[in-house]
């Protein structure tokens, strides 16, 4: 078991920064997903854990100990490629015995590994092939196995499904966070696509600019996001989130934006005439009759997939807003309905993005 | 055309292959006429080469010259020693007869019938026509490679190529993973003093050479051919552009998988890199193979002669024996060919299509 704990890491390619400091920890055993838009320093992060890259500053430390100048072969760790990086001249045995044989294991021991881990992970029929014969999955699956065999301290994934189709890459989740159950081990995985962040971890680094934007389980970066950020990014279809102006209100306060005028109760920290966002996801807006309603708006269009039905709509002075609703709901393109917001699960945040509460209630 | 000329086709299909429609088009006689014209320009030479060296000298300077390799019939009569050359004879009478001919006086040959050699005539030159027959010199062949040893000089050639070869291989693909794998300061630098190397003729740096053999006394071993010239810029050039395209994530996946550098450029880069190792092994061959001045220059004792060098032993100063360079000219292709034929399909597979997507 294996804790891995990053200090102030820095990272620059010659005069551009690319990671600003980092402070990171992640638990034994932990499933750690870093997920950002591309270029947000993701995969250079996981890279200088791998030690595939130095730092510029600061320290790595794989338990407890510094390993800054340990080169990627004797930090133990294990790494699966969004290429996969299979070695194409070899068979999938080779593939997978390779790291053992370099670790100068004896024959029978590596046989017995690269069979139990070609087990576990239904590839036994492959093992003579070669990778170009394979398809995207069983590569996946190969590649995955050859992290296996070397019974690493911890695993790193790059993503290493987003060249799947969408229908296995489902699959392969299922898979991973299967496999993680099974074998434990600390693993951390890099991905742009936070439905994968938010199905596999138990802890999610939601990364942007080189720095860390929030750390968190999945449901807590999701119900109490720190800022703007994290809450448009985490969860899809994305928070609606809507630029207002704080003003006095009847019960409290007002935010006004475009021609819709919300009354909310009072907050600390929401001095009238201030610029803010709000947010609101769109499965906390009801439809209801246009009196007791925030606004009315005109549906652009409707998907209705059956079981729940995804409305886009729009309202004057607004940006397009996103309405979740289960079931089937009966509007017709044009159509003019109300819209409420829950105000419990209004989020609300300040002119730099930062939030000011989670929920605004009384 | 080029979908359908798959490598399964049938050869006789593939020659009347049009481009879809039932009859020849313009554009394919065309490129047929091309085609057979490119082939007569490149192998033209080379088969009247063959031809040639199984001639015998006297038929080499014979003018006007004939393709085939020709040789007047002997036949051997009752009374003379020696076999006399038989000849078609166009007598006074208008009637042709095959006579041998005894000797000839000036413009006047004395011959003799034959089946009958109590009878002797004397014809002038202009009524006789030599008979001939399709007839392999070869000898042309078989003294040089008793008398001359010129077996000998196919094992060091042999032994040269293979050597150099090996050794060259080795050396630049190790000098190209340097230059292509590492990111160091300088990288591109080294490689354009590599390159620049290209643009110094070997006449300037014979002499500085030659030295520095003679003072590590490889004169007259095969080392001293196979050594200097084992580290082509060409040959890094080459290997290290093709290493360049080998996914960088091959290599970190090698590093995360505890491998040494040795194990990654023995086990994961050398066999990726085939397809480019194979090309310059064929053109190293064909380089060693054909080397010939500074072979001539190292090498002064015929029995560490190269191929090259003994076949410029038959050119005298005086006398030129072109039956026996011509002849030796072939067996010195012979190798190259076959080194070409078998290694051509390994240019065009490139084993590299990879499990990257």
């Amino acid at each position: 078991m294996t804790e891995i704990r990053l200090r102030d890491v820095r990272k620059s390619f010659g005069s551009t920064d690319v990671i600003h400091g980092i402070d990171l920890a992640v638990a034994s055993g932990e499933f750690c997903v870093f997920v950002g838009p591309s270029g947000c320093g993701k995969s250079t992060l996981l890279r200088i854990i791998a030690g595939l890259e130095d730092v510029t500053a600061g320290a790595v430390e794989i338990d407890g100990e510094v390993v800054n100048g340990t080169p990627a072969a004797d930090r133990g760790l294990a790494m699966v490629f969004q290429s996969y990086a299979l070695y194409p001249h070899m068979s999938v045995y080779d593939n997978m015995a390779f790291g053992l044989e370099n670790a100068k294991l004896p024959r029978t021991e590596i046989d017995v590994r690269v069979r139990h881990a070609a087990e576990l992970l239904q590839i036994t029929d492959y093992l003579r092939r070669k990778p170009k014969a394979l398809s995207g999955g069983q590569r996946q699956r190969v590649a995955i196995g050859r992290a296996i065999v070397r019974d690493p301290k911890a695993f790193l994934f790059d993503e290493p499904l987003s060249n799947l189709d969408a229908e296995l890459r489902v699959a392969m989740r299922r898979e991973l966070s299967a496999l993680h159950a099974k074998i434990g081990g600390t693993m951390i995985y890099v991905t742009h696509d936070q439905t994968e962040a938010m199905t596999l971890a138990d802890k999610i680094v939601v990364l942007r600019d080189g720095t860390v934007a929030q750390t968190g389980t999945p449901l807590e970066l999701y119900n109490s996001p720190d800022n703007a950020f994290v809450a448009g990014f985490i969860g899809s279809p994305r928070m609606n989130l809507i630029e207002a102006v704080a003003e006095p209100g009847a019960r409290g306060t007002a935010l006004r934006a475009g021609a819709a005028r919300i009354e909310v109760p009072p907050l600390a920290g929401l001095a009238p005439g201030g610029q803010v966002t709000f947010g609101i996801r769109p499965e906390h807006i009801a439809m209801g009759a246009a009196d007791e309603s925030d606004l009315t708006a005109t549906v652009a269009f409707a998907e209705q997939l059956g079981g729940e039905t995804y409305l886009y709509v729009d309202a004057e002075g607004l940006p397009q807003l996103t309405l979740h609703q289960p079931g089937q709901v009966p509007v017709r393109q044009g159509e003019r309905i109300g819209l409420r917001f829950d105000r419990a699960e209004m989020h609300l945040f300040d002119a730099d993005g930062r939030v000011l509460a989670n929920g605004l209630v009384p | 055309m080029a979908e359908a000329a798959g490598p399964s086709m049938a050869p006789g299909r593939l020659m009347t292959e049009t481009r879809g429609r039932v009859r020849l088009h313009w554009t394919d006689v065309f490129s047929y006429a091309y085609l057979a014209f490119g082939v007569l320009l490149m192998f033209g030479p080379v088969v009247w080469l063959v031809m040639s060296s199984f001639k015998t000298p006297a038929g080499l300077v014979e003018f006007p010259p004939t393709f085939l390799p020709l040789g007047q019939i002997e036949v051997t009569v009752e009374g003379h020693d020696d076999p006399l050359l038989l000849f078609d004879v166009t007598m006074e009478d208008g009637t042709t007869r095959e006579l041998a001919q005894i000797r000839r006086i000036g413009i006047v040959s004395q011959m003799i019938d034959p089946a009958d050699p109590t009878q002797t005539f004397r014809v002038p030159i202009e009524n006789r026509e030599a008979i001939r027959e399709f007839r392999l010199a070869l000898e042309n062949y078989i003294d040089p490679l008793e008398r001359f040893d010129f077996l000998r000089y196919l094992w060091n050639s042999v032994v040269v190529t293979t050597v150099a070869t090996i050794v060259t291989l080795l050396i630049n693909s190790m000098a190209a993973y340097g230059l292509a794998i590492y990111e160091f300061r300088g990288r591109g630098t080294i490689m354009i003093f590599v390159i620049g190397t290209l643009m110094i003729p070997i006449t300037v740096i014979l002499v500085p050479v030659y030295l520095v053999v003679t003072q590590l006394g490889m004169v007259n071993t095969l080392w001293a051919v196979i050594l200097p010239g084992a580290a082509t810029p060409t040959g890094v050039f080459l290997l290290r552009q093709y290493m360049l395209t080998i996914p960088r994530d091959l290599i970190e996946a090698a590093r995360m998988d505890k491998a040494s550098e040795w194990t990654i450029y023995w086990r994961v880069v050398l066999p990726l890199a085939m397809p480019a190792i194979a090309v310059l092994a064929i053109f190293s061959i064909m380089w060693r193979w054909n080397e010939f001045l500074w072979p001539l220059i190292v090498l002064n004792r015929s029995e560490v002669y190269t191929l090259q060098v003994g076949l410029n032993a038959f050119q005298g100063e005086l006398d030129v024996q072109w039956h026996y360079i011509l002849a030796m000219t072939v067996v010195t292709l012979i190798p190259v060919v076959v080194v070409f034929a078998f290694l051509q399909k390994f240019i065009t597979t490139g084993i590299a299509s990879s499990g990257m997507k």
